[in-house]
């Protein structure tokens, strides 16, 4: 299988002496569906900004498509979910600006072209947010803004797409849809997904890997191989 | 009122200004950077007063040294690791204590001066409106062309920034549209004033606007009719131009501000 990530050997600190991730070795093929789960502080975070070339490893080495991650040249086929993602600014801004703004690689100047607007078009009706498209995104639920911003990573026609906990804030029945969204997509669209978060909540049922990240990672295979004890990823525990 | 050519040309410039400061400043505002107009304001007053040291146009120099304030304020906030606030505070203070050390070397510590902090828009002359005609269109077709972009960033700075986005250049960019606002902006309402229609307009429209787009429109012609009607309140009561535009924008937030909570009811 193709890689559309990897990791060999990475280690990184904020400030010398720290270790927030120490001798990671990760390998993410094209097309699949992983989860990157464990406890908060756990580096998880960390983890996805190296992979994204948002920051770089103090050691070891992070590649993207057999490229090196900060030096990746085709950035606008990553689409990126931040944690707790939510609006810049004050003004009142739409679902269809929100998502329009996900088409930006495509072109910095001047208006949107006609093929950007379907594509923007075309990733709001795929999250279910079609009668919502012109009102404003903070007057609607945690679970339709998440797939607003959802839609807004899709619309730049990503072949790698990081959500960052995005469930966060959203209730446990909008957690089953976007998870069951997220596996629609997956199927549709072939698109390499990684999902990270503290908790593996409504998607253990769709991802075909499970990470635990404590520092190192500590788990890495499929939901049925993990052991019981870690269903609840506070509990995992660092490898002596 | 428009049988003076000094009132003419006082709306004329008022009316550029009026829908340039809030173009720009809606930038600043929707990424929480409000201040920056006023700690750019600061360092053009060096930069006047650098000017009147040097004898060379004020209004040059204030544009220079704005242009350098922001751009400076704009790396020590992303760069610089002083945390934003505090790298304003640094600029604030520095590009006034410069001001005043060197007005008073210059011993220009007099009426001349007052016109830069105050504003003088009834002295603005046919050169003055035609310089200030042509750097506000420069500076409204930059917003105009690069409106998506910066949208996109004040959005989802940190989506951009993976999406291959130049964040660093674009911010350098709203930083020297902010310093040209502000250098323009000295005539009409002052530096001590300046940053007020970069900002009000915004929040007022921000009030009653239903997208990103309208209310980038709305606060254009809340600014514009501040300044307008600002002006012509001021020429008829007698009153001082520059603070009585200010006044009358704070008076349109005030207003869209009841405005919005009556249709949120």
């Amino acid at each position: 299988m193709p890689l559309a990530a990897e990791l060999s050997g990475v280690s990184f600190g904020y400030r010398p002496g720290q270790r927030v991730l120490e001798e990671v070795d990760l390998v993410l093929g094209e097309g699949e569906f992983v989860a990157v789960a464990g406890p908060n502080g756990g580096g998880k975070t960390t983890l996805v900004r190296i992979l994204l070339g948002l920051e770089r490893p103090s050691g070891g080495r992070a590649s993207l498509y057999g490229e090196a991650a900060h030096h990746f040249s085709r950035r606008r086929t990553l689409g990126y979910l931040a944690q707790r993602s939510e609006l810049g600014g004050d003004a009142p801004t739409t679902v269809r600006e929100v998502v329009s703004a996900g088409r930006l690689a495509s072109g910095l100047f001047g208006p949107m072209r006609r093929r950007d607007r379907e594509l923007v078009a075309e990733a709001i009706e795929r999250v279910g947010l079609a009668t919502q498209a012109d009102v404003p995104v903070r007057t609607l639920s945690g679970g339709m803004q998440q797939r607003a911003f959802i839609a807004k990573a899709l619309a730049g026609g990503p072949s790698l797409l990081v959500l960052d906990e995005p469930t966060t804030g959203v209730d446990a029945e909008s957690q089953e849809s976007l998870a069951a969204l997220l596996d629609q997509l997956h199927s549709d669209l072939g698109v390499t997904i990684v999902y990270v978060s503290h908790e593996f909540g409504a998607v253990e049922r769709f991802v075909q890997r499970i990470v635990l990240v404590r520092r190192t990672i500590v788990f890495d295979g499929a939901p049925a191989e993990l052991p019981g004890v870690w269903h609840d990823p506070s509990h995992v525990h660092v490898r002596d | 009122m428009f049988e003076t050519e000094f009132m003419r040309l006082a709306l004329g410039a008022g009316a550029v200004v009026g829908v340039l400061a809030p173009a720009v400043g809606f930038f600043l505002v929707q990424r929480r950077q409000s201040l920056t107009g006023d700690g750019i304001g600061h360092v053009a007053f060096a930069g006047v007063a650098a000017g009147i040291l040097l004898d060379v146009a004020p209004v040059l120099t204030a544009l220079v040294f704005a242009v350098v304030g922001g751009i400076a304020i704009e790396l020590l906030r992303s760069r610089g690791g002083a945390a934003g606030d505090q790298a304003l505070a640094l600029v604030f203070y520095t590009g006034i204590a410069l001001g005043v050390v060197l007005v008073s070397s210059a011993g220009a510590l007099n009426v001349d001066l007052f016109q830069y902090l105050f504003g003088s828009i009834l002295t603005v002359t046919r050169s003055d409106l035609a310089l200030i005609a042509a750097l506000g269109a420069v500076g409204l077709g930059v917003v105009a062309v690069f409106y998506r972009a910066l949208a996109g960033v004040v959005i989802d700075e940190e989506g951009a920034r993976v999406a291959g986005v130049p964040i660093g250049a674009l911010n350098i960019l709203v930083a020297a549209l902010a310093a040209v606002t502000v250098a323009l902006s000295m005539r009409v309402v002052g530096i001590l004033l300046v940053a007020a229609l970069m900002v009000l307009p915004v929040s007022a429209a921000s009030r009653i606007a239903w997208s990103m787009r309208s209310t980038l429109v709305l606060s254009m012609a809340i600014g514009l009719a501040s300044a307008l009607v600002g002006l012509t309140i001021s020429y008829y009561a007698d009153l001082p131009p520059g603070g009585t535009i200010v006044l009358v924008a704070a008076g349109m937030f005030g207003g869209c501000s009841i405005a919005g909570a009556l249709r949120g009811r």
